[in-house]
């Protein structure tokens, strides 16, 4: 007979899932998953329903048709016969391209703005901070508006450049022109250029009938066009990838300049040198090429040749810089701030001058506590190019957003694909700003 | 010893002089302040120079303003050859439109309460002498509100706020009797139950048997700075509570939850506001089961809310992380669960380090609901294309852009310099 019997073995109880803190989290996630699951599965399936009465169940071929609509500012060929799909392309370079002069300008405005409001000129530093709180506080939307409005209603118009009473003329040698439908600058031509590489040529029978006559330059040295997918000009990559050279020669002369001022103590002169090695080189190039500025020149109602900026493309441009850089100038001047009194003083004591102080010292720190709000700047200054859309500057929202869903109805898929190219951008900048701040971090014990 | 005192050295201070003029008084801080040296005192005349160019423009142009006109043209044949004058009238004939939009003008006096109201609901957190028994008018506003703006039966609201009352009991008796986390489940269920199926007839029997109501007001007569103030107040109460909770679960240990939680965050943040209106304007619908039609104004509302609670929650979450580990230690010492170690310990003094990220998120969202003009609705910027569109006053531009600049830099101005008051107000540090 045994009277002893096993400590009682904890058997799983149903009412565990509730009361036992090492189950119940578990119960939590599942509930909130299988929530989260069935509310997607009900509105994807009224989705699927709704879509199937209206006749438009999922497809992309909408992608490949014709689009049967004009792009005024454009990077890359695009004519109305071409794609849905093109156009969405040529939308999203137009959003990149807004997108990175807008940070380059916002960049400098803002540092500008930032240090002047720590001028230590009472008179300047108000002005900066007017600055900052003005445009800060009123929404972006309307600083927009408002710049295109500035932009058409006061400059001239085309035809005031014209005849012998000219209300208005051109600027810095007859080379600018700024007219209330944009402005053109001269644009770089090559009068013995390498010609242009098409990419993806298709193997219809049009491509390669283009592509036939595409290498017989018309007399004004302009590609045909229609000759693959888009070209790339083989003068801006020989220009590129000599000037790139010449850099890394430049930082391979910087480093020999280091290793004789370690061993001697005295540094050659590199300045003078670095520049020679970067413009000779260049320089030569561009005369082999045969490089002359092509002007713009009044013809009929409007200017032609040179590089035109529409000017909903400049309107959204000066606006989106001035309202970001109002942000940055806070965020840099919050990373100077941020940077201890004492380590430039520091710095000072050891003997370095002002310049290296601030190079070697202050800003390296400074840009740790800058970098972070200033990348997401950049992030918010992409996301509000979308409101070219207000001011008719076809950018990805403008095309894919705006008139391909109002001619093809595909809410779903154009919508879905607009988000997704946000998104992308977001995450690839997002992805590559956490890889700064992992290398810049503080290395704490 | 003699004691004749023949030292060169003075034996008493001499009286103190006054300061140079040049360095005290209103000459020394310009010399300090202005010129100090030749690169700083020529800053300052360009900057004079610009503000004198400035003003020399805008004043006359201001004071010389036309406000009795009835077209631009009337407003230019009064300026006649005079110098260059604003046209003022447009402003004095359209403000109530910018303001109400085409709000039935008998009835402003329900905006205008309900945002007082309001501001009486948020003077406790503001202003310090004001009697707490005010959060009894915090807690009515959200009902009282939406039905002074909307109008209809006064009965909604309150079957409304009964919804509260019974989830709140249901969820007492069963946490007293059972489970706390079942009475998590049951309580708002009993609430949505409530409010879906019982509140319905409770209101339709109360109005029958009192009939107490206002004229109804359809969402599209909303308009001017009316709707951008509702539409902000909105987004703002509502997408508070949601990013405390999207914060708190990106933070949790459940990997569920905390997955979820940062695909939405990051979803939201990664596109534009204006993505997320299209997809309220015209992608909407087919989410819903067929037939559901419900106010654009709405589902702009929820668009919004859920655009900014993404980054209230980041915010926040950015508050959380700046708080020494030590008083989630403290709080787990103290044997306090999670919720109320969150409530009492964490929370207090995790927003109150984020008040200013909160409010610039505030900010951005209240400028944000201009987008609303892109998608047809007629906020501010939406009635300056119309009264520009009316043939009286196609031209006028300046006036215009410049008075709702000047509204909404009063409105988001003041916001924070608010929000700086509230962080002195609950500062406890020493320094």
């Amino acid at each position: 007979m045994t009277t002893l019997t096993d400590p009682p073995k904890e058997s799983f109880r149903l009412s565990m899932l509730l009361y036992d803190s090492r189950y119940r989290s578990m119960t939590i996630q599942i509930i909130a998953l299988l929530a989260f699951m069935l509310g997607a599965a009900w509105l994807i399936n009224n989705a699927r329903i709704n879509l199937a009465i209206a006749g438009k169940e999922i497809s992309w071929a909408f992608l490949s048709s014709p689009s049967g609509y004009d792009i005024n500012q454009r990077l890359i060929d695009y004519t109305s016969q071409s794609s849905h799909g093109r156009a969405a392309v040529v939308g999203l370079m137009n959003t990149l391209l807004v997108a990175v002069m807008g940070c380059i300008l916002a960049t400098f405005l803002g540092v500008v703005v930032g240090v002047l409001r720590l001028s230590k000129n009472w008179i300047i530093s108000r002005l900066a901070a007017v600055y900052v709180e003005g445009f800060r506080n009123v929404p972006v939307l309307l600083w927009i508006v408002l710049s295109m409005t500035i932009l058409a209603e006061t400059l001239p118009q085309p035809r005031d450049f014209r005849g012998d009473d000219a209300t208005a003329s051109m600027m810095l040698f007859d080379s600018v022109a700024i007219t209330n439908r944009g402005i053109y600058i001269p644009e770089p031509l090559f009068s013995r250029g390498l010609g242009d590489i098409p990419v993806l040529v298709g193997n219809s029978e049009e491509a390669v009938a283009a592509c036939a006559s595409y290498y017989d330059l018309d007399g004004d040295g302009q590609p045909a066009t229609g000759c693959g997918t888009f070209q790339i000009s083989l003068d801006l990559v020989a220009f590129l990838s000599v000037l790139i050279a010449m850099v890394m020669i430049t930082k391979m002369n910087n480093k020999r300049a280091d290793r004789i001022q370690d061993a001697t103590g005295d540094r050659p002169a590199t300045t003078l040198v670095n520049l020679a090695i970067v413009v000779l080189p260049v320089v030569s190039l561009l005369w082999y090429l045969g490089f002359y500025l092509g002007y713009p020149e009044l013809k009929g109602f409007n200017f032609r040749g040179g590089t035109y900026f529409r000017n909903s493309l400049i309107a959204l441009w000066l606006a989106l810089s001035l309202y970001t850089a109002a942000f940055i100038a806070e965020n840099v001047r919050a990373g100077i701030m941020a940077i201890a009194k004492g380590q430039s003083e520091a710095a000072a004591a050891l003997g370095l001058r002002q310049g290296p102080i601030m190079r070697l010292v202050v800003l390296p720190q400074a840009l740790r506590v800058i970098v972070p709000p200033l990348i997401s700047q950049y992030l918010n200054l992409t996301k509000n190019s979308s409101l070219a859309i207000a001011v008719g500057y076809m950018d990805v929202t403008g095309t894919l957003g705006g008139i391909t869903l109002n001619q093809t109805g595909r809410e779903m898929e154009t919508l879905l694909l607009l988000m997704a190219c946000y998104l992308v951008i977001s995450l690839v900048v997002s992805t590559v700003m956490n890889a700064y701040n992992e290398r810049t971090k503080l290395k704490e014990r | 010893m003699s004691s004749t005192d023949n030292s060169y050295v003075r034996t008493e201070m001499l009286p103190e002089r006054e300061a140079p003029t040049g360095n005290v008084g209103i000459v020394g801080w310009i010399r300090k302040n202005l010129f100090p040296d030749v690169f700083s005192s020529i800053l300052t005349l360009i900057a004079l120079f610009f503000i004198y160019q400035l003003l020399a423009g805008l004043v006359p142009w201001l004071t010389g303003g036309i406000w009795n006109a009835s077209s631009l043209s009337e407003c230019r044949e009064i300026i006649g050859d005079g110098p260059a004058a604003a046209c003022l009238a447009v402003i004095h004939e359209r403000f109530w439109q910018l303001m109400y939009g085409f709000y039935p003008s008998d009835s402003y006096w329900r905006p205008n309460l309900a945002f007082i109201l309001l501001f009486a609901a948020i003077s406790p957190v503001l202003f310090d002498g004001v009697s707490r028994k005010m959060f009894i008018a915090t807690a009515t506003v959200p009902f009282i509100g939406p039905w002074l703006l909307w109008g209809g039966s006064f009965w909604a609201p309150v079957t409304a706020a009964l919804g509260f009352v019974v989830g709140y009991f249901v969820y007492k008796l069963v946490a007293k009797s059972m489970n706390n986390l079942l009475a998590l489940i049951l309580g708002p269920l009993a609430a949505i139950i409530w409010w879906l199926v019982i509140s319905g007839y409770v209101s339709s029997g109360l109005a029958s048997v009192i009939p107490l109501g206002l004229e109804p007001v359809a969402s599209r007569d909303f308009g001017g700075f009316m709707l951008a103030v509702t539409l902000g107040i909105t987004g703002i109460a509502l997408s508070f509570p949601l990013g405390i909770v999207l914060a708190l679960g990106r933070l949790s240990d459940l990997v569920i939850i905390k997955t979820l939680c940062v695909g939405f965050i990051e979803f939201i943040r990664g596109v534009p506001l204006i993505t997320l209106l299209f997809v309220a304007q015209v992608m909407l619908s087919y989410f819903l089961p067929k037939g559901t039609d419900f106010d654009i104004i709405l589902r702009v509302m929820i668009m919004i809310t859920l655009f900014a609670s993404a980054y209230m929650a980041e915010v926040i979450r950015g508050g959380l992380a700046a708080l020494p580990t030590g008083q989630y230690e403290a709080a787990d010492a103290l044997g306090l669960d999670y919720w109320q170690a969150q409530r009492l310990i964490i929370m207090p003094q995790a927003l109150k380090i984020s008040i200013p990220g909160i409010v610039s998120t505030f900010i951005g969202l209240f400028k944000d609901t201009t987008l609303v003009s892109i998608i047809g609705l007629s906020d501010p910027i939406g009635w300056v294309k119309l009264i520009q569109s009316n043939s009286e006053w196609t031209g006028v531009v300046w006036e215009l852009y410049g008075f709702v600049a000047l509204v909404f830099f009063l409105f988001c101005f003041s916001m924070s310099r608010s929000s700086m008051y509230l962080e002195r107000k609950l500062q406890t540090g020493h320094n």
